[in-house]
């Protein structure tokens, strides 16, 4: 693999991570991050969509008209939305309810139409795939992050495995609401200070 | 449910923003200045409950009866994506005053996952028609309540020497963190 391909991969790993440094794709981040099981769950079904819109988006990029290309873009986003929907439903029922209403909102996320308008309509249909399989694990790996982090605090258990008793108590807040926004601030406060130590 | 109820939940118990976690991007991304903030919110009032409406038609009058709903996700967003397009040529043309005040948010409407979110919500709750289009309007000004809100807070907080890790979104994300909480506070009331 020459070094471009390995640069495109790896990039949205750490150096430009979706969610810690982009800050792409926030309202799944926040909505399904209550237990890291549910946060690694939704950031697969997103890497398949991107996945799939990123190579679909690259191969027909030269017939798709200049000036109607953000819809399109979105519509083919759709469209692999929905296949992750029904597999979903079909195959994970309990995940596909948890999830609910975010996995629809996939196509929304500024994710998918942000690598298709600054990536995969200006490449082949190689290097969007290794762009948007570097993107999906950086944003599934963030996600997953949040999700354990969030768990442990809140509820005491990590990926549904229960390391306190029962009736301990735990920090609720952080499997509520206002713990998701203050855990991400956590986290990027953390990220931006190893950022800073290591230039 | 009556219609007060359906305000009172949908601005302050499960704020659109602040408890269901839907349009974080514009939350905190067009929330720099009031005057912004307040174009925003009411651009995303004016399409979401008009969006609301055609997406609920379309649902009950074509992909019911035909037993297409599976597509519902590609075409409620091919739905908003035009809408949004229309209003915009449409404004510009009719009220050049309105136009002017709106226009730069209109295309940000599309990518807002409170319009999309709605449209789906009001089809999962099985709700009528004039339900819908209460609660798209709640939902909506909930979204311009907790954008207006924050973006006061943000205005003085542009004030404050923080340290350099804290600046931008970590100090963003935990006023917003702090505002719901405030905002659990109305858990108690209703549903």
């Amino acid at each position: 693999m020459n070094k471009t391909s390995y640069e495109n991969l790896t990039r949205g790993i750490f150096k430009e991570n979706p969610i810690f440094v982009m800050l792409l794709g926030m309202c799944p981040t926040l909505g399904v991050t209550t237990t890291a099981l549910n946060g690694m769950g939704m950031g697969l079904a997103t890497l398949f969509v991107l996945l799939m819109s990123n190579c679909a988006i690259s191969a027909v990029k030269h017939i798709i008209p200049e000036k109607i290309r953000i819809p399109c873009f979105i519509l083919i986003a759709a469209t692999f939305v929905t296949v992750a929907d029904l597999l979903i439903s079909a195959y994970f029922s309990t995940l596909h309810a948890t999830l609910g209403i975010f996995i629809p909102l996939i196509v929304v996320n500024c994710l998918i139409l942000g690598r298709a308008e600054a990536f995969a309509s200006k490449n082949t249909v190689f290097q969007s795939a290794l762009d948007a399989i570097g993107m999906g694990i950086g944003f599934t790996l963030a996600l997953t992050l949040l999700g354990l982090i969030r768990e442990t605090l809140g509820n005491g258990s990590a990926f549904g495995w229960k390391f306190v008793s029962e009736d301990a108590e735990t920090m609720m807040m952080f499997i509520m609401p206002p713990g998701a926004f203050l855990a991400l601030a956590g986290l990027i406060i953390i990220i931006n200070q190893i950022r800073k130590d290591k230039k | 449910m009556s219609y007060f109820m359906i305000f009172i939940s949908a601005i302050f118990v499960n704020n659109i923003v602040l408890a269901q976690f839907l349009g974080i991007c514009p939350f905190l991304g067009v929330s720099k200045k009031i005057s912004t903030a307040v174009g925003m919110g009411s651009a995303v009032c004016f399409v979401m409950v008009l969006s609301t409406i055609v997406t609920y038609l379309i649902y009950h009058n074509l992909l019911l009866p035909y037993n297409l709903t599976f597509m519902n996700t590609v075409v409620f967003i091919l739905v908003i994506a035009s809408l949004v397009q229309m209003v915009e040529i449409i404004l510009k043309k009719t009220s050049p005053n309105l136009y002017q005040a709106l226009g730069i948010f209109l295309p940000l409407i599309t990518t807002n996952c409170t319009v999309l979110g709605v449209a789906l919500l009001v089809i999962q709750k099985d709700y009528n028609l004039l339900n819908s289009v209460f609660y798209a309007l709640a939902n909506s000004l909930g979204f311009s309540l907790a954008i207006i809100l924050f973006a006061g807070l943000r205005e003085r907080l542009s004030f404050v020497n923080l340290p350099k890790a804290v600046q931008g979104a970590p100090i963003a994300l935990i006023t917003a963190g702090l505002l719901s909480m405030a905002f659990m506070g109305f858990s108690g009331i209703g549903n």
